[in-house]
């Protein structure tokens, strides 16, 4: 059901990788203020970047399911939040990394960018103890589809407050002038941001294909079961 | 702060990317051995059934 066009994704994601981890470091210049520590940018930001659109995908699947009541769209949605915070975690392990290279300091709480992510992050960390905490799989599903779109909402405007604010520390790279990179590192920076996506949608497929399996075996168990009591 | 010199500086760019690269092998080996795990049981299952 998932695993259609897996095999030459999984291909496509492994060349892009490769080709943005050589463009990374062997044709994108050193930043003239930052040096090699700019290095961290194509694996921080492109990780951010998906992982806060994960977020949003994981609600407009959501409100998919709670249209169409096809629990499929529930455990589409699951399973791009899950991804999404996992991919957070690198997010916030590499800003730490870069903000104690740059900074001097593994985290600063004046960085409304940093923050604002920490706070999406604690957010959907709620996810987890929400959808586990309710037995009944059709609650389960409808009340984890009102959070993913309320939280999913949450995101877009929680960042554009963000740009709204006066105090501006963070690097601003990226703006809708077209940001400060020159040629060569903006076109490294695309093709990780065209890797990280691909890697995102390779490891979604890969999960929602492991949980399709599990569904049908444990069906087919269910079946097995049934038919043995039939038979005595 | 200025630039740190390249033999700083490699330490945390290392870092960096070693965590996102951990980060995607665990996940690719509980995938992994959540599939072995089905693999197994839904041999058995046909084991069983012959």
């Amino acid at each position: 059901m998932y695993s259609k066009g897996f095999r030459s994704l999984a291909l496509a994601t492994v060349v892009t990788l490769a080709t943005a981890l050589t463009l990374v470091f062997f044709y994108a210049p050193l930043d003239a203020d930052q040096g090699f520590i700019q290095k961290i940018f194509y694996v921080h930001v492109p990780m951010a970047i998906v992982a806060l659109g994960g977020f949003v995908a994981g609600g407009v699947m959501a409100i998919r399911h709670l249209r169409s009541g096809d629990p499929s769209w529930d455990v589409r949605s699951y399973v791009a939040i899950h991804l999404s915070i996992i991919l957070g975690v690198g997010v916030l392990a590499t800003g730490a990394i870069w903000a104690k290279a740059s900074w001097g300091h593994w985290w600063v709480w004046d960085e409304p960018v940093l923050v604002s992510f920490l706070v999406v992050f604690l957010l959907y960390c709620v996810y987890y103890p929400l959808r586990f905490s309710i037995e009944d799989p059709g609650r389960q599903a409808r009340y984890s589809s009102v959070f993913a779109i309320a939280a999913g909402a949450f995101v877009p405007l929680n960042f554009i407050a963000v740009r709204l604010a006066e105090a501006y520390t963070h690097p601003r790279v990226l703006s809708q002038t077209g940001g400060s990179l020159p040629g060569e590192m903006r076109l490294t920076f695309l093709v990780s941001l065209l890797a990280m996506t691909l890697l995102f949608v390779t490891l979604w497929k890969l999960e929602l294909t492991a949980k399709h399996a599990a569904m049908q075996l444990r069906r087919l168990k269910r079946r097995l079961a049934e038919r043995e009591v039939v038979t005595t | 702060m200025p630039a740190l010199p390249l033999d700083e500086a490699g330490k945390y760019v290392a870092g960096a990317y070693v965590v996102f690269l951990t980060l995607i092998v665990v996940y690719v080996a509980i995938i992994g051995a959540k599939i072995a795990r089905i693999d197994r049981e839904l041999t058995e299952l046909v084991e069983d059934d012959e």
